[in-house]
């Protein structure tokens, strides 16, 4: 009987993805524990393969890959699985032979870092840059505070409540 | 012949577009008006010649003519005649001309339609949209030129490609073609490529509209009321394009998910990012005269991204520096892009002082500060996209390592600024313009909260225990709820007078399209949430190689292998399809699913096809894997059970219904609208 083991899956987009960190770090805990006895299943062979990129095809994880390259990478990692290597063991063989590329996501190592500092360094400059426009546009500049005095700016909100209201009253 | 008259065509085009923009450029000033009248023309003329050299390819795949190299790259004997015409867009030189065709398009309608009204501005729309025209002909005429033809060479015996014959050599043609990508044979890919097309060109006519403001010194928000439309059909088809290539990739990719962060989605989903900010800040602009150099910046950066996403979805240049180096286009592309971008900037900081605010901010807790905040998420986001999606490149072009950079990079950094932003989603709309207090903003938001609790509650019971799950759902019942109260406050207001609550919210939605579009696509956008929630997060997966007659069980339900049969099809496939019966819980016969894998002889590769049974609940998507050639007794499946993930599409409708409704043409707002400019003309014409 085949074994039902359910793994969530982080693959494609989130709108949630803050949520998916701590999802990830359960992932980390509820880590299949490779059993021992027998041989180790389909799902605990993509399990380790899902966190692995095909080396050869662009943009594909292993576990879904349809080529025959993958499967047998597939087979390679059930190898491993049976001489018991840890699943860290196992990235770490596919990373030597076939480059970081293989990884999902590049490691926190030399240039890479750029990839994971620069996006909230950029957000952050971002609201700053933001911040400080609003505190300006509170605090204007003596010259600038003549200008508010014009027209009163048209709100169509409001403007269309308004339409909305004549039209009830015309009606009525 | 055909060749020959669309060769013509497309150099002819070239011309008209060239001519356009230099003629356009030199009586823009001088205000010849003669001169800009037949710039005009030229302009104008590009579609109907674009239109012959596209029809002369069609043509071409129609028939046959394997002796052309595109028509021999993209398709093949054995393909429909259907597939032979969308053939057209299934490879890099026939997209070149076929962007440059609804380029044309979008330009002449753009000219024809505007002419009266802007005509101050209209010598420089017509320069800047005739420039990027001329800029893709250049790249289909003399870099990847669909009019190519085989030739053998008599003295090496090669054969080449070019598009006159080479001296001591002869036309060869082959038997067949090599076919086009199976990937693309598929009712989605066969939509999704013009959609996307056609959000692209859509952004062009705004862009064009913000440059000519430049120019012409005509920095009021008159470009951005005449080009809102427009802005909004390139939005419309942009939007499309990316749920209907979702849809596609869930149906012919295999691997049970609809958006993997692969370059080439980033590639058009960037545009759609600042596109989407620059759609909400204008409204900044149009009600309270702010951000004039925001905007500018928005829709110079939008226009960037839609030349590079152009670049990104044909070129394959992201998989390699090596792949980058071997084409001309990709340097093309980079300097037409640093060129365009270093223009339109230096023009923005020429008018720098003429885009001054006309107001000031009222408070932090107003309609204005909350759209300041949506873009700076949108823009957040775009510049995370961005990054990791030309990492790679620096990445190997610094170190000489590959690396990627996978869905879990886009989850982690992404993740949080979507969530914040559908959280504003719901909380934006209510705050008021210019000053908003929290007594009045609480007085709006306590029966949306109050009405999530039991949601949640209700959530919780159907199994979405998961706190993460919760804390997402959360958010999103939260901001369904207030979108939902905005619409029942319009629909009371309409309904004291007797209106019954269709009439009433038909009405409300007609007298303000932009506003109620806007909501409906908001609500789309939250139906859209719960679905990618539950299909993310509760998403499981089995895989098993079963014996005929084994089963396998995942999530209450049963699976049975039944059979695997192979065979050929007439149209030059080789089909392995297996047949698999699946039960319910108790036991019941819900549906016989067939997987298959179809392998393309033509063009030597694999297509996955899933056996879907799909329900409101969710979707049982068998894949299959693998299977024993001989006795075909053994199969290997892949199941997935993905909840909820037909909200994704439902949403992606409503998202769609909102987008028309709010982009629909409104006679009333046009008569408003034509009574106003005539001041901003006046100040113009003294410039």
């Amino acid at each position: 009987m085949i074994q039902k083991s359910e793994i969530r899956s982080q693959k494609s987009e989130a709108v949630i993805a803050a949520l998916l960190v701590a999802l990830a770090v359960a992932l980390v805990f509820a880590a299949p524990v490779f059993a021992q006895n027998g041989e180790p299943t389909d799902d605990e062979v993509n399990a380790v393969a899902k966190q692995l990129y095909c080396p050869v095809c662009e943009n594909t994880p292993l576990d879904v890959c349809p080529t025959q390259a993958c499967a047998q990478w597939r087979a390679t990692i059930k190898e491993k699985l049976i001489a018991g290597w840890s699943e860290q063991q196992i990235k770490d063989y596919f990373v030597q032979q076939y480059g970081e590329r293989v990884l999902a996501q590049p490691s926190t190592r030399g240039l890479n870092v750029l990839v994971w500092v620069l996006p909230p360094i950029g957000f952050l400059i971002g609201a700053a840059a933001l911040a400080y426009y609003l505190q300006q546009l509170r605090n204007p500049a003596p010259s600038v505070v003549a200008a508010p005095a014009s027209a009163p700016p048209t709100d169509d909100d409001d403007d269309y409540e308004k339409r909305l209201e004549e039209e009830l009253a015309k009606r009525r | 012949m055909t060749l020959t008259l669309g060769l013509t065509s497309l150099f002819l085009a070239f011309a008209c577009a060239l001519y356009a923009s230099v003629a356009a450029l030199i009586a823009g000033p001088r205000k010849l008006n003669a001169w800009i009248d037949s710039a005009r023309n030229a302009a104008i003329l590009t579609w109907p010649l674009l239109t012959l050299a596209s029809l002369a390819v069609i043509i071409m795949l129609v028939q046959g003519q394997y002796q052309v190299e595109y028509v021999s790259d993209v398709s093949s004997l054995a393909m429909p005649w259907y597939l032979k015409v969308t053939a057209l867009w299934g490879g890099q030189a026939g997209s070149l001309l076929f962007w440059s065709w609804l380029m044309s398009a979008f330009a002449s309608a753009a000219m024809l339609r505007r002419w009266d009204r802007d005509r101050s501005l209209m010598p420089y729309v017509i320069a800047v949209s005739m420039i990027t025209l001329a800029f893709f002909i250049l790249l289909c005429l003399f870099v990847e030129n669909p009019f190519r033809r085989l030739w053998l060479s008599q003295a090496t015996g090669e054969v080449n490609p070019a598009l006159f014959q080479p001296a001591n050599s002869t036309l060869f043609t082959p038997q067949d073609g090599r076919g086009l990508n199976p990937l693309l044979r598929h009712p989605g890919m066969i939509i999704h490529p013009p959609m996307l097309y056609l959000g692209f060109v859509g952004f062009v006519v705004p862009y064009a509209f913000a440059v000519a403001a430049l120019i012409t010194g005509r920095t009021d928000d008159e470009w951005i009321r005449t080009t809102r439309r427009w802005t909004l059909v390139g939005w419309l088809f942009l939007s499309l394009g990316l749920i209907l290539g979702g849809r596609w990739a869930y149906d012919v990719l295999g691997w049970g998910g609809y958006w993997g962060w692969d370059p080439v989605e980033n590639a058009a989903l960037l545009p759609w990012l600042t596109g989407t900010a620059f759609l909400h800040s204008v409204m900044i602009q149009e009600k309270r005269g702010m951000l004039k150099k925001w905007n500018m910046v928005l829709i110079i950066l939008t226009y960037a991204l839609v030349i590079f996403g152009t670049f990104l979805t044909r070129s394959g240049v992201l998989s390699s520096v090596h792949a980058f180096a071997q084409s001309a286009i990709g340097p093309l592309f980079f300097g037409f892009i640093g060129i365009t971008f270093t223009i339109s900037m230096s023009l923005l900081f020429w008018r720098w002082d003429s885009l001054a605010s006309e107001t000031q901010m009222d408070s932090l807790l107003s309609r204005e500060a909350a759209f300041l905040l949506n873009n700076l998420l949108f823009l957040g986001i775009a510049f995370a996209t961005l990054w990791g999606t030309i990492y790679p490149l620096i990445s190997e072009l610094v170190t000489g390592q590959k690396i990627t950079v996978g869905p879990p990079y886009y989850n982690r950094v992404n993740g949080p600024l979507l969530a914040i932003l559908v959280l504003l989603m719901g909380i934006a709309p209510l705050i008021a313009w210019r000053k908003a207090s929290f007594k009045s903003l609480s007085k709006l938001m306590w029966i949306p909260a109050a009405l999530t609790i039991p949601t949640l509650i209700l959530f919780y019971f159907l199994g979405a225990a998961h706190p993460v799950a919760l804390g997402a759902y959360a958010i999103t019942a939260f901001v369904g709820y207030t979108t939902l109260s905005e619409f029942a406050r319009g629909m009371v207001a309409r309904m004291r007078l007797g209106e019954n609550p269709l009439i009433a919210l038909i009405n409300l939605s007609a007298r303000n399209r932009r506003r109620y579009g806007g909501y409906t696509i908001h609500l789309g956008v939250v139906v859209m949430a719960f679905g990618v929630i539950g299909s993310n997060l509760f998403q499981t997966e089995t895989q098993a190689t079963l014996a005929q007659g084994e089963t396998l069980s995942i999530g209450g339900f049963t699976l049975r292998f039944d059979s695997v049969a192979l065979f050929p099809t007439n149209d030059n496939r080789e089909v392995t399809r297996a047949t698999v019966t699946v039960f319910d819980s108790s036991g019941r016969l819900i549906a016989e699913l067939h997987p298959r894998r179809d392998f393309f002889l033509d063009s030597g590769q694999p297509m996955t096809i899933p056996g879907v049974r799909s329900t409101f609940g969710e979707d049982f998507y068998v894949i299959l894997v693998d299977w024993q050639p001989i006795g075909s007794t053994g199969a290997t499946f892949k199941v997935y059970v993905n909840p909820l993930i037909n909200l994704v599409w439902t949403g992606g409708l409503i998202f769609i219904l909102g987008t028309l409704v709010a982009t629909w043409p409104d006679a009333d707002e046009e008569k408003r609208y034509a009574a106003a400019p005539a001041s901003t003309l006046a100040t113009a014409g003294a410039d």
